[in-house]
């Protein structure tokens, strides 16, 4: 069969589909996104009535799928790394319940934050919760650890989590694909206590949870994805981790000299790598993220300066890898023939002409700038984080998602006169609105700007929980009727904008305004796929 | 056979699709090829590129390495020099020559020209005028494809294939129009 040309996020979704995937749970963020996407936009998705709607955050996505899995059918969950503190709640507990239906829990880590606000190492989480980890080298292991990766959490009974980053989720590569499964019949657990995580239910589960870590052991010391390469010089024995094992081989393409494990499942093979400091002089650990492994292993063998890495200094603590850092960690030379001349300026990235919340923040700018120390802006994760930059400069936060609210509100409650908090229609949904709710019940004199896109813009606009819903929500939550507006934000409206803003930030008490004008990229695309139809 | 490729640009200006198309004729071929792609923030008109590897042999990393890469093709001429630490000695550099103003101290036209005169092997043209004179404005990319064409170590056919894959359904009209700019393109590439 001709491989298939794809995404290491694609590759996860296909291998989902072909393993018999019945629901994919996930909330959009980058580089996690194209994974649910690719499985929305398939036909056999909808031929077989594969579940793949967004939810509306992390948490309620691993929520969901763990309720599948009750009901004995895989699911599949995906999430970018700041996901997996929103799902950390319902992830931590499902290793204590486990599953019944195979569950896959994708984290796609974004080391050197191509779009993020942290670089965290989601194998911590996996290691936190005892569950094993599959780390993928490439595309075609993508595929087959998630194809395999089902297998193994029903086969142990407990969640299985999948590492990416950024690098492998965004780039292409010839796959193949393996036999098609059938969807789980519905079956449910033979334990009515499993799921019942009641103190005394619980203390039996954790303790099934740590016996089971035998199990987890045995299976990574035999797995195919942790493979060895034995070499006679062992002055140096090298543990590559995931996509750290491309970059040593790009650097030896003819074969290491020394001793290679290559890690690809988690937990670490303890009896393969004691064996390994026991022959090797100097271990050097290669991984993506955090010295994770590093500073595990140290754990089984301490001694001063045999185990080098992102933790000893020999690779950079932070940032992604590439060939040249490791070439470097190995004194190799990967010189520059030219140099990037002193004309090259850097070009950030900025939101696109016609955008709405580009008019909101014309207004916003304007009547902030007029009040001087008094007031703050507080902003939020999506396109309209960029306010920061120039030409607006006006934002003062950008925390996590829905922390503008919260954020606000605190800063209010510290004695600032006229904080403002700045927020997207989806992060409201995902993670504004108890926020929201904190400032209503205590009438915070705060002003709340839901720019609201009727998107989720910032990964490419997927579908956003709230479209449709945002006064209703506000008005539910109580918000007073006479402060909630709704604006449009275009440069004919700016004068009424700028008054609507000015006397909303001078009323003592909670307003949310809310300028409301669809996204221009998913309002051409919708005008372009309309103009197909009529054709049709 | 092994050639490595940095496309360059400005997101939103279509250097993927080009990738697609050099992929369809790679997978024709029965090579190997891996491509690495930037999605998220970058996008909203940031700089964005991609690194696309092929090769006979196996392909370990998605990145290429520092003065390893063979080719820089950029449909933006600022962003071509960006990635001139990658390129190999002898490796060229086929770019568009017209500049995408978004940023506000853009360099001078003379400043930019003079680092570009100081890339010994390269292809310099004006992708969007050629694909205007050839009766298809939005082709500006396949121009530029054509005229990297003489560098990439594929059959010139599996390239045509390749459009003639992505674009067959939009019409055979369509299809013509971007071959006749994928002519053009190699038309001045093979005139250096």
């Amino acid at each position: 069969m001709k491989p298939l040309l794809l995404l290491g996020d694609e590759a996860i979704a296909q291998a989902a589909l072909d393993a018999g995937l019945s629901g994919v749970y996930a909330y959009p963020g980058t580089p996690s996104t194209e994974i649910t996407e690719y499985i929305q936009h398939s036909p056999y998705s909808k031929q077989e009535n594969i579940h793949c709607r967004w939810a509306t955050n992390e948490k309620t996505a691993m929520e969901t799928a763990m309720g599948m899995s009750f009901a004995g059918k895989r699911s599949l969950v995906c999430m970018k790394h700041v996901g997996v503190n929103v799902a950390a709640d319902p992830l931590m507990n499902s290793s204590i319940s486990g599953i019944v239906g195979g569950l896959v829990f994708v984290a796609a880590d974004d080391p050197s934050m191509h779009s993020s606000q942290n670089e965290q190492d989601s194998r911590f989480y996996g290691n936190f919760a005892m569950i094993p980890i599959l780390e993928p080298s490439n595309q075609q292991e993508a595929y087959d650890m998630v194809y395999a990766g089902f297998e193994l959490s029903e086969r142990i009974g407990y969640p299985v989590m999948l590492r990416i980053t950024t690098r492998l989720a965004h780039s292409r590569a010839g796959v193949q694909r393996k036999p098609q499964l059938p969807q789980n019949k519905m079956h449910f657990s033979q334990d009515p206590k499993q799921f019942v995580l009641l103190p005394v239910n619980a203390r039996q589960r954790y303790k099934q949870l740590l016996a089971a870590q035998n199990d987890m052991q045995a299976s990574s010391l035999n797995s195919s994805f942790n493979a060895y390469y034995d070499a006679t010089d062992k002055s140096k024995g090298i543990i590559a981790c995931g996509i750290g094992y491309n970059y040593l081989m790009e650097n030896f393409p003819q074969g290491c000299p020394w001793p290679v494990l290559k890690i690809g499942q988690y937990p670490l093979p303890e009896v393969r790598i004691r064996q390994m400091l026991k022959e090797c002089e100097q271990i050097i650990v290669i991984e993506e993220g955090a010295p994770v492994v590093e500073n595990t292993i140290k754990g089984l063998c301490y001694e001063e300066g045999k185990i080098q890495g992102r933790c000893s200094g020999l690779l950079p603590r932070d940032g992604e890898l590439n060939p040249d850092i490791v070439a470097e960690a190995f004194g190799l030379d990967h010189a520059s023939a030219y140099a990037r001349p002193q004309v090259v300026l850097p070009r950030p990235p900025a939101l696109c002409q016609g955008c709405g919340h580009r008019d909101m923040y014309e207004a916003l700018t304007e009547v902030v700038r007029s009040l001087g120390d008094d007031a703050r802006v507080f902003g939020d994760i999506g396109c309209y984080t960029l306010g920061y930059l120039p030409p607006f400069r006006v934002l003062n936060s950008a925390l996590d998602m829905g922390a503008s609210i919260t954020m606000a509100k605190g800063a209010s409650d510290a004695g600032l006169k006229y904080p403002v908090a700045v927020i997207g229609d989806s992060t409201f949904t995902h993670s504004g609105m108890t926020s929201l709710l904190d400032a209503v019940n205590a009438n915070a004199p705060i002003t709340v700007i839901i720019s609201d896109n009727e998107t989720t813009g910032m990964t490419g606009g997927q579908d956003s929980a709230g479209t449709g819903k945002i006064e209703a929500i506000c008005l539910g939550l109580g918000v007073d009727p006479a402060h909630l507006k709704v604006l449009v934000p275009l440069k004919k409206n700016h004068q009424e904008m700028v008054e609507v803003i000015r006397q909303e930030i001078n009323y003592p008490g909670l307003s949310v305004i809310i300028p409301r004008r669809e996204c221009i990229q998913t309002a051409a695309r919708r005008k372009k796929m309309q103009a197909k139809e009529n054709q049709a | 056979m092994k050639i490595d490729i940095i496309l360059s640009g400005v997101g939103g200006q279509g250097i993927l699709s080009i990738a697609t198309i050099i992929g369809e004729a790679v997978l024709s071929e029965g090579l190997q090829m891996k491509q690495s792609e930037v999605h998220g923030m970058s996008q909203r008109g940031g700089d964005v590129q991609s690194n696309l590897r092929i090769s006979d042999q196996a392909i370990y990393s998605d990145l290429i390495p520092q003065g390893q890469c063979d080719l820089i093709l950029s449909l933006e001429p600022m962003e071509a020099l960006r990635y001139l630490p990658y390129l190999k000695k002898d490796g060229w550099l086929v770019t568009s020559s017209v500049p995408f103003v978004n940023i506000p101290s853009y360099p001078e036209a003379e400043a930019l020209k003079a680092a570009l005169d100081a890339v010994p092997n390269k292809v310099v043209l004006d992708v969007e005028s050629i694909a205007k004179d050839c009766g298809s404005a939005r082709s500006a990319n396949m121009v530029l494809l054509g005229a990297a064409t003489p560098f990439l170590h594929l059959s010139y056919e599996s390239i045509e294939q390749g459009i003639r894959d992505i674009f067959s359904r939009k019409g055979e009209d369509i299809v013509n129009k971007n071959i006749a700019a994928l002519q053009a393109g190699k038309a001045v590439a093979e005139q250096r």
